[in-house]
């Protein structure tokens, strides 16, 4: 019988450079956002060589941590095919119970952070349930949740703020700092590069990663394969929920103060991040490395604008368009054949 | 309207062995829609049987039955001899019987070898696979090239190549692949060459040959006359819901198979006193 594959190595020689790049792309997702991250740091230290300073790019990672640890979370959920809004929304609610518990209620520092991570698992299972049981989109599921977390929120804090004097140390030690070299980090940075870390091993080296994945990509192919999807599905959004959870912890060390003010953003800003990291908004095609790069990319162009002394509103302009440059490339990417 | 046939009275004296896969009388009703009228169906060890018949003949409905995929509201299905109920295609396929649906149950974003062993991963020994749930990546890589070289699909050497960057005729490869690689009793093949170039499908048909030397048997459900007399050893004809006839390549044209599938010469076959193919006992 003649060949029915053909090895990759002799389709590559024939084609164009473009195509060629194409495919490079469709290998590696992670390698357009590393690109544009690496020449970014470049252009931003030839415009002003104090960019490059470990102080500064230190700072940019701080600011990356709590997007990046929920952009984690977000990316798993997006790989379904799915989308979260109710990130931000999770975040905040699982904050108030963690500082409020702790500073009002007296509960040990210990027992507040679990109740905390729980009340995120709580949140994501509420959404995959609506997901997987009752079938609705996701996009209107967390559009309704986005409401109701922000609310309950709200109201169980009622809008007081913790300081961090109030609260016991566990739980701003995330705020903490590390010195890497001349690096000053925090161990909220590290819990966020470890989350990445674990969630990147669980999607990429186990069966569930797999099915993650596959359900993504085709979820009727993913049934017919035996693979139980919603129980797949559910289990993303329920491990996203613990996910955003420990951003909750990350988020109070960072401000050091609980506050329902905090990260008014994180919603959106973390879509973004999974965006621009070149994760597919179809499902089935990205990485959480690409994800970290994302992250990264935004605050490089958030430190990286201040410091040309353009005014900041540009730093906006130019994450649009960075968000609908990643879309076309997906885009093209995805219509790789043979 | 009667128009079934019996069973080719040769077909079914060359094989006095229990089938390995036996559909008796089987009924699947959609309302007021009639799928299945009472359908029976012997497919031997290592044979390729083909099932033909016109758009709503019931050609998918009765392979649904076989693959778990619909539940009949009548007759029974054997496995062996044994009688099986299937309640999913999860569970047909643990018993062994394998199905590559028309739409391909594969992952276009995962490459071949997760592909081959999607829903089905094998771990890695020790802690690292009981406890921390790896994957034996490399394991899977080189049983997946193995297997395919073993099946005639050659000079694969990129496991890690994604599905979507296969042609038609290679992913259909995969999936049948994938089939033969864990259905252990019967593999079933819906439409496999029906998005295909005539090259490929001479691949898939090869890949057919290449099962049934392997002892596998294999249902095959086509609308292409001629690769189904090629490589068929008998036909089962579905007309309207129920078993028109099941023939030979041999005992019969490619005419006289349209001529039965269409209803157009509902006498023009040998043996329709025989009953032994069908056991249709419901009437429409």
């Amino acid at each position: 019988m003649t060949a029915v594959i053909q090895p990759a190595g002799e389709l590559q020689e024939s084609v164009a450079p473009a195509a060629r790049l194409q495919r490079l792309l469709h290998r590696h997702p992670a390698l357009g956002p590393a690109t544009v991250l690496v020449a970014s740091c470049i252009v931003f230290s030839l415009i002003n060589s104090r960019f490059l300073n470990p102080v500064n790019l230190s700072l940019i990672i701080q600011q990356v941590a709590v997007v990046g640890a929920l952009a984690v979370g977000q990316t798993m959920i997006i790989l379904t095919s799915g989308i979260d809004l109710s990130v931000g929304a999770a975040m905040i609610l699982a904050q108030m119970v963690m500082a409020q518990t702790a500073a009002n209620n007296g509960l040990p520092g210990p027992v507040a952070l679990l109740l905390g991570i729980a009340v995120g698992a709580v949140t994501g299972f509420i959404n995959g349930f609506l997901v997987t049981r009752v079938k609705l989109p996701p996009f209107i599921v967390t559009l309704g949740t986005l409401s109701i977390y922000t609310s309950i929120g709200l109201l169980y804090s009622n809008g007081q703020s913790v300081y961090s004097t109030a609260m016991p140390h566990l739980l701003t030690w995330t705020g903490k700092f590390v010195n890497i070299g001349s690096f000053q980090l925090t161990t909220g940075v590290l819990l966020m590069l470890a989350l990445c870390a674990v969630a990147s091993y669980a999607l990429t080296r186990t069966a569930w990663g797999r099915h993650v994945y596959a359900t993504g990509d085709d979820a009727e192919a993913a049934r017919l394969s035996g693979i139980k999807t919603s129980r797949v599905l559910l289990s993303v959004y329920v491990a996203a929920g613990v996910i955003f959870g420990l951003a909750a912890w990350i988020l109070i060390g960072r401000v050091g103060v609980a506050s329902t003010n905090n990260a008014v953003n994180a919603n959106l800003d973390s879509i973004t991040a999974v965006v621009i990291g070149g994760t597919s908004l179809f499902g089935g095609r990205g990485a959480v490395l690409g994800t970290l790069f994302g992250a990264l990319i935004v605050g490089v162009y958030q430190s990286g604008i201040a410091l040309a002394g353009v005014q900041s509103l540009y730093q906006v302009l130019a994450e649009g368009v960075l968000v609908i440059a990643a879309v076309a490339i997906d885009q093209w990417i995805r219509k790789v054949r043979r | 309207m009667s128009m079934e046939l019996g069973a080719d009275t040769a077909a079914v004296h060359m094989h006095s062995r229990t089938p390995t896969l036996e559909a008796r009388g089987l009924v699947k009703t959609f309302g007021h829609v009639i799928g299945l009228a009472g359908v029976s169906l012997q497919l031997y060890p290592s044979e390729v049987l083909a099932i033909i018949g016109d758009n709503g003949a019931g050609k998918s409905t009765l392979i649904k039955c076989l693959s778990g995929a619909l539940a009949p509201d009548a007759g029974e299905i054997l496995l062996d001899g044994v009688k099986v109920n299937f309640k999913s295609p999860i569970e047909a396929r643990q018993a062994g019987i394998e199905t590559v649906f028309q739409t391909l149950a594969v992952a276009p974003a995962l490459d071949i070898a997760s592909n081959l062993y999607l829903g089905r991963e094998v771990r890695r020994k020790g802690l690292l696979g009981t406890v921390l749930r790896s994957l034996d990546a490399r394991g899977m890589r080189d049983d997946s090239r193995k297997h395919l070289q073993a099946l005639g699909i050659g000079t694969i050497q990129d496991m890690t190549q994604k599905v979507e960057t296969l042609s038609g005729g290679q992913r259909q490869a995969v999936a049948v692949a994938r089939a033969a690689r864990f259905g252990s009793k019967v593999i079933i093949l819906d439409e496999p060459t029906a998005a295909l170039g005539v090259r490929e499908s001479g691949q898939v048909l090869q890949l057919i040959r290449e099962l049934r030397s392997r002892q596998l048997p294999v249902i095959l459900i086509s609308h292409n006359m001629p690769q189904v007399f090629e490589v068929a050893d008998r036909i089962h004809i579905q007309r309207l819901g129920r078993c028109a006839g099941v023939i030979t390549p041999q005992s019969h044209s490619m005419e006289e198979a349209v001529a039965i599938m269409t209803g157009a010469v509902p006498g023009a076959v040998p043996g329709e006193d025989v009953a032994g193919g069908t056991a249709n006992g419901q009437d429409q």
